[in-house]
């Protein structure tokens, strides 16, 4: 098995993928600690629905980049849900159902009805559950990746107070003199940002499990928010090192290998909670 | 000196109007207790005084107060309940107010939070978590991040709700202590009798507006 290894590492497109996969994987795990504690489970999910929706759209409509309307359409959804949220809750948890099921059927309905391909279970599966297409990522998108990731924590670190602040109490922030919407429209955009880059590894229905998973197991072994957060950080980087190289070992999904890692090391997390261990 | 005064000032969300025709005054080193029923307006005038939210109608004066000078508690909310922070995260996110652009905390900043947590008898408990907290330790650990912001004014909205009757006895000790050392406080409360008590100042919202000293309110 080692040998195999070996072998795949000395390809150039397996090192692009684990750099890309971790990269991915670090960035959606440290907003996803602010998202859970905030309520926002979910958006991860919606989002990603819209992603796919728009996406049906710009292949109907033969656009070269499909970016240039995935990207608005993701971040214009992300402002709408997080906006409405504020307000009160219910609204909030419904916006956030109806956006990703509207999405997700006028998706398929469209590529339904104007699809070009042959292969239209194929081309849904692929965009619904992750694609081969980090295995073929050009170095232009790698370099893409890292500058963006970088860019990402960096400011990450930057904000991390008010981060801590608006999450753990808004009304006080607010008092206080931050602005607190202008920080909650930033964290939408990023996460819809991510959310669009993301959708290429694990695909959009598993999306949200990249942003969950691993803040709920930190939360489960720390209990401070700065602990929490860079635990999240290393979990979620070490399971999709360890997902990816186990789907190229086993020859499995990526995406589906990587979000089963990380609903194992959840469990791992919660049983050492339970039964013992640091509490 | 007056560091608030309201004119005929009224309150409400969009057109519905909670509060007509209020007006009042709080003097440095005054003792406000605001009460009322529920829904009286009590918590919207409080995020009306910190600009949270605009009046409806009325002119309200801060002089030369600005969000440094204003330390708020609000009420706990459900996020708080299961939020994995330390003590020491959660009073030091108080001196956020006074820095705009710096990323983050100085040793200055950290001194003030250690200050204010020994200030309020819960130096001890600066590692531990919050969410294992009691309830009235929690309200200990957030009026010491108000502290923080503080300089002049303390805004508290039901500090004592959800505390045994022993802990909520102990809250508005600790709060009168505040008091005494200078600050000035505004408390909003539906637990009239123990509230006022400590109160030089009442403001009672609901169909008839009262506001003078605590005396011509127990004689009214």
């Amino acid at each position: 098995m080692l040998e195999t290894l070996e072998l795949y590492l000395q390809y150039p497109f397996v090192i692009n993928a684990l750099i890309v996969g971790v990269l991915i994987a670090l960035c959606s795990s440290l907003l996803g600690v602010t998202l859970v504690l905030k309520r926002f489970s979910l958006i991860g999910d919606g989002l990603a629905h819209v992603a796919f929706g728009a996406l049906a759209v710009a292949t109907v409509l033969n656009f070269a980049n499909k970016m240039l309307l995935t990207l608005p359409l993701t971040i214009l959804c992300a402002v709408l849900i997080l906006r409405g949220g504020q307000r009160t809750k219910i609204k909030g948890d419904a916006i956030i159902a109806m956006i990703s099921v509207g999405s997700l059927a006028f998706g398929y309905l469209v590529m339904n009805l104007f699809a070009a391909s042959s292969n239209l279970s194929g081309d849904v599966c692929s965009v619904l559950f992750g694609s081969t297409s980090i295995l073929t990522l050009t170095d232009a998108e790698v370099w893409l990746s890292v500058g963006l990731s970088v860019l990402m924590i960096a400011a990450f670190v930057l904000f991390y107070h008010k981060i801590f602040a608006v999450t753990f109490d808004e009304d006080f922030a607010r008092a206080a003199g931050l602005n607190v919407d202008a920080c909650n429209l930033t964290i939408s955009v990023v996460i819809a940002v991510i959310i669009v880059l993301a959708m290429n590894l694990v695909g959009s229905l598993l999306i949200s499990a990249f942003i969950i998973f691993p803040a709920l197991s930190a939360m489960k072994l720390f209990k401070t928010f700065r602990a929490v957060t860079i635990c999240s950080a290393a979990l979620s980087v070490a399971c999709a090192f360890v997902g990816i190289i186990a789907s190229i070992l086993a020859g499995t999904p990526v995406g589906s290998t990587i979000v089963a890692v990380d609903a194992l090391t959840f469990g791992i997390c919660f049983a050492f909670n339970e039964f013992g261990g640091l509490s | 000196m007056n560091l608030i005064a309201c004119e005929n000032v009224s309150l409400g969300y969009g057109t519905r109007v909670v509060v007509k025709d209020l007006s009042f005054a709080v003097g440095a080193g005054d003792y406000l207790c605001i009460i009322g029923e529920n829904g009286a307006g009590k918590s919207t005038l409080v995020k009306t005084l910190l600009g949270l939210q605009k009046p409806l109608g009325g002119k309200i004066f801060l002089n030369g107060l600005t969000a440094g000078d204003i330390g708020y508690l609000p009420q706990q909310t459900q996020i708080q309940k299961d939020f994995p922070a330390s003590v020491e995260e959660i009073v030091l996110s108080g001196c956020l107010a006074r820095k705009k652009f710096l990323p983050f905390y100085t040793s200055e900043d950290k001194r003030i939070a250690a200050r204010n947590t020994a200030r309020l008898g819960i130096a001890s408990l600066a590692t531990k978590c919050f969410r294992e907290l009691s309830g009235g330790q929690q309200q200990r650990v957030l009026l010491a991040r108000a502290l923080c912001a503080a300089k002049k004014i303390l805004l508290l909205d039901e500090p004592i709700a959800g505390l045994d009757p022993e802990a909520a006895a102990d809250m508005y000790k600790v709060i009168a202590a505040l008091n005494r050392d200078g600050l000035t406080i505004i408390m909003i409360s539906h637990d009239v009798h123990e509230a006022i008590k400590y109160a030089s100042h009442v403001l009672h919202l609901g169909e008839k507006i009262f506001f003078g000293t605590r005396e011509d309110f127990r004689n009214a």
